[in-house]
C-alpha cells in the first residue's frame, strides 16, 4: 500500500447518511505494546489496577450515552465485576501465568461462546467482549487515554471500529467514518446513523492519510486528494441533500396529507429492520407492506418460529399503535430460495411462486403462520397473501393460520388471528375482487404491470412498454379502489409507483387513499400531494 | 458445624416467567445480577429443567439464553434468603422495571 497520499476514489456501503469534508486520519489502536510479565503479586496488582481503570473510562462512557449503547456498556462494566470471570484469571495468575495471557484466555472462551451462539443478538455482544478485552489489555500495558487528538472534522478511517471507540470521538465538529472492512448493519453503524455521523463501509484498503477527503453516506463514496471540479461536486450535492431534507422534513412533520376531503395516508415500505432506521420512517402512519423473503434468504436455511417471532416483534414494537402489514413470504419468479422453490421452471413469474408455493409446502407456511399468530399479540398486525389468482386459495390460506393458532392455543401459548387481506397483483383477482373475503387489499402495481402488459419487467428493452400509468393498469387500480370504497374495505398501493411523486395524480384520481413506499420517499410524494391538493383548490 | 443446626441458613426458592420480550438480553440480565448481588445468600437461578447456575453472574446469566415466556426457577441460601427471592421473583414479574437506585 503506497503511503503517498492521491487520488482516489472508493465505493463501499453505506451505513449512515449525511456528508463529511475533512483530512482522512487514520485511527489504529497501536499494536499491545508486550508488557515484560513479573512475579505473580505483581502480576495481580498489574491486573487489578488495569479492571479499575477499564471500569472507569467505561462507566464514563457509559454516563454520556443512553439507551441500547448504555445498555451495552453497563453489560462491559457488569462482566468487569462477574467473579465467575474474574476469579479464573486471578487464579491463573497465581498459578504463574502472566496478567495478559490470563486475561486473554478467560475472554477467548467467552468470545467464542458468544460466536457460536444461534442468535444475532447474542452473536453481536462478541464484538462487545472483543472491545472490552482489548481495553483491558491497553490499561495492563499502560497506555494513556485511548485517543490522539483528532482533528475537528476530520474523516477518520480504519479497518473496523468497536462502538466505545465510536463513542469516545468527540463528533460535534461533524465529520465522518470511513471503515475498511464493517457492516451496516452492526452496532457502530446504527450508533452513527442515531448520532447522525456519516459512515461508510466496506471501501476495502484505505491510505494512511490524505489531505481532503470526501465522505458521501448516500452514494457510498470516499473521495481523495479530489480534484476542484469533484470538490464542486460533491459540495453540489450536499446543498441539494440539505434542501431535500429541510423541506422533506417539513412536509413530513406536517399533518397528513388531504385531497378532496379525504385524509392520505402514507405507509412505508420495508424488507427488513435496518429499513426502519432511515430518518424519515418515523413519519410514516404504519407499514404498509413488510416483505419476508430476507428472512428465508439465510445461507443456513428456512427460518424457525423463533427467529420469525422476533422479528416481527421488533416491527410491531417500532410501530407501537400503528397499523403493520406482513406479507408472507413471496418466493419463487426473480426470488429463488434453496430448498424451498421450485426449480427447472420454464417461466418462473409465472411458476409456483407467492401464496401457490406456501400452499404447495405448508409445514413451511405453517412455521410462518405460528410466527404471525404469535406475533399478533403484540400490536397492530395485519397479514397478507401474495400472488393471489382465486378466492380458493385465500380459503385456504386462512383454514391454514386457523389451524396454526388451534395448535398454539392448545398448547397454552398466546395467539390471535389478524386481519387477513390479499396483494391485488394478478390480473385475475383484480377483475373478480368482489369474490374475495378479504379484509383488506394491497394493490401490487409492480406485478400487476407486468401481466397487464405483458412485459418482463427485468428486461430493459421494454421498459417504455412497462408503463404503470398505461390506462390498462389505471382501470384496474380504479375498480379495485371503487370496490374497497363501495364495501368499506380498506385498499393500498404499495408498487413502485406509490413512492413516485409523478404518479400521485393519477393514483389519487383512481381513488387511491393509502400509498405505500420505502423511507427516503416519503418526502418527496407527500410534498406531491400536497401540492396536488392546493391545486385543486384553486382549480 | 452441620446445616441443620444452623438457623441462619434459610433455602427460599421461587418461580417466575420470563415476559420480557427480548428474552434475557443484557439489560435484564444486568439488571438481575445487580439485584441479587444485593444480598449475601447465595443465590442459583436456572431456566425449569437446565443447570443451575451462579445468579450474580452476569456471564453466567446470559449464558442461560433464556427465551421469552420461559419460566425461571431461583434457589438462595443464607440469611436473606427470603427476602432475595421475593425481590428477584418480583424483578422479573415486572418485566424488570426501571427504579432510581
Amino acid at each position: 500500500m503506497s503511503g503517498a497520499s492521491g487520488r482516489l476514489a472508493v465505493k463501499g456501503k453505506a451505513a449512515s447518511q449525511g456528508f463529511a469534508e475533512g483530512p482522512l486520519v487514520r485511527l489504529e489502536r497501536p499494536p499491545p505494546r508486550r508488557r515484560a510479565p513479573g512475579g505473580s503479586a505483581e502480576e495481580e496488582r498489574a491486573l487489578r489496577t488495569a479492571l479499575a481503570t477499564a471500569a472507569k473510562h467505561i462507566a464514563a462512557l457509559a454516563a454520556s450515552v443512553a439507551g441500547d449503547a448504555a445498555d451495552i456498556l453497563e453489560f462491559q462494566l457488569a462482566l468487569l465485576d462477574d467473579d465467575s470471570l474474574v476469579a479464573p484469571v486471578f487464579a491463573a495468575i497465581a498459578a504463574g501465568t502472566s496478567a495478559d495471557d490470563a486475561w486473554n484466555a478467560a475472554l477467548a472462551e467467552q468470545i467464542a461462546d458468544y460466536r457460536a451462539a444461534p442468535r444475532e443478538y447474542l452473536q453481536a455482544r462478541a464484538a462487545d467482549l472483543v472491545d472490552l478485552r482489548d481495553r483491558v489489555l491497553a490499561a495492563l500495558s499502560g497506555e494513556a487515554a485511548p485517543l490522539a487528538a483528532i482533528p475537528p472534522g476530520a474523516v477518520i478511517a480504519a479497518a473496523d471500529l468497536p462502538p466505545s471507540r465510536f463513542l469516545e470521538i468527540d463528533w460535534s465538529a461533524g465529520g465522518g467514518l470511513a471503515l475498511e472492512q464493517g457492516s451496516p448493519t452492526s452496532h457502530v453503524a446504527m450508533l452513527a446513523r442515531a448520532r447522525g455521523v456519516p459512515m461508510v463501509v466496506q471501501l476495502g484498503a484505505l491510505p494512511e492519510s490524505a489531505s481532503i477527503a470526501l465522505l458521501d453516506g448516500e452514494r457510498a463514496t470516499l473521495e481523495l486528494d479530489p480534484s476542484v471540479a469533484e470538490i464542486a461536486a460533491f459540495a453540489a450535492r450536499r446543498e441539494a441533500h440539505a434542501v431535500e431534507s429541510a423541506s422533506a422534513c417539513g412536509a413530513l412533520a406536517a399533518p397528513p396529507a388531504q385531497w378532496r376531503g379525504e385524509a392520505v395516508q402514507l405507509l412505508l415500505n420495508i424488507q427488513g429492520l435496518a429499513d426502519l432506521s432511515h430518518p424519515d420512517a418515523r413519519y410514516a402512519e404504519g407499514v404498509g407492506l413488510m416483505r419476508t423473503e430476507f428472512l428465508f434468504d439465510d445461507p443456513s436455511g428456512l427460518p424457525g418460529e423463533e427467529a420469525q417471532l422476533q422479528t416481527y416483534e421488533a416491527v410491531l414494537r417500532w410501530a407501537g399503535n400503528r397499523p403493520v402489514t406482513i406479507r408472507t413470504v413471496d418466493a419463487g419468479g426473480d426470488k429463488p430460495i434453496r430448498g424451498f422453490t421450485e426449480e427447472g421452471e420454464a417461466n418462473p413469474f409465472l411458476g409456483v411462486r407467492g401464496l401457490r408455493l406456501s400452499l404447495r409446502r405448508p409445514e413451511v407456511f405453517a412455521v410462518q403462520l405460528r410466527a404471525l399468530a404469535r406475533a399478533a399479540m403484540h400490536g397492530n398486525l395485519k397479514v397478507m397473501f401474495p400472488m393471489v389468482t382465486v378466492p380458493a386459495e385465500f380459503t385456504a390460506a386462512r383454514q391454514l393460520f386457523l389451524k396454526a393458532l388451534a395448535e398454539l392455543r392448545a398448547a397454552g401459548i398466546a395467539a390471535a388471528l389478524p386481519e387477513l387481506g390479499i396483494m391485488v397483483e394478478v390480473p385475475a383477482a383484480a377483475l373478480t375482487i368482489d369474490a374475495f373475503p378479504a379484509s383488506f387489499f394491497s394493490i401490487g402495481s409492480n406485478d400487476l404491470t407486468q401481466y397487464v402488459t405483458a412485459c418482463d419487467r427485468s428486461n430493459g428493452a421494454l421498459d417504455a412498454l412497462a408503463d404503470p400509468l398505461n390506462p390498462a393498469v389505471l382501470e384496474l387500480i380504479r375498480r379495485t379502489a371503487e370496490h374497497g370504497r363501495l364495501h368499506g374495505i380498506g385498499v393500498s398501493l404499495c408498487g413502485d409507483m406509490a413512492g413516485d411523486p409523478r404518479a400521485a395524480s393519477a393514483l389519487l384520481r383512481s381513488g387511491i387513499r393509502a400509498f405505500s413506499m420505502s423511507a427516503p420517499s416519503l418526502g418527496s410524494v407527500k410534498r406531491a400531494i400536497v401540492a396536488l391538493a392546493a391545486e385543486g383548490a384553486h382549480g | 458445624m452441620p446445616d441443620a443446626l444452623n438457623s441462619e441458613n434459610d433455602i427460599a426458592k421461587g418461580r417466575v416467567q420470563l415476559v420480557h420480550a427480548e428474552g434475557m438480553h443484557a439489560r435484564p440480565a444486568v439488571k438481575l445480577t445487580k439485584l441479587a448481588k444485593r444480598f449475601k445468600a447465595e443465590i442459583a437461578v436456572r431456566v425449569a429443567g437446565a443447570d443451575w447456575i451462579d445468579a450474580k453472574s452476569v456471564a453466567k446469566v446470559m449464558a442461560m439464553r433464556a427465551e421469552r415466556d420461559s419460566m425461571i426457577e431461583f434457589e438462595a441460601n443464607g440469611a436473606d434468603a427470603p427476602a432475595a427471592i421475593a425481590a428477584l421473583v418480583a424483578l422479573v414479574a415486572q418485566d424488570f422495571p426501571d427504579t432510581a437506585g
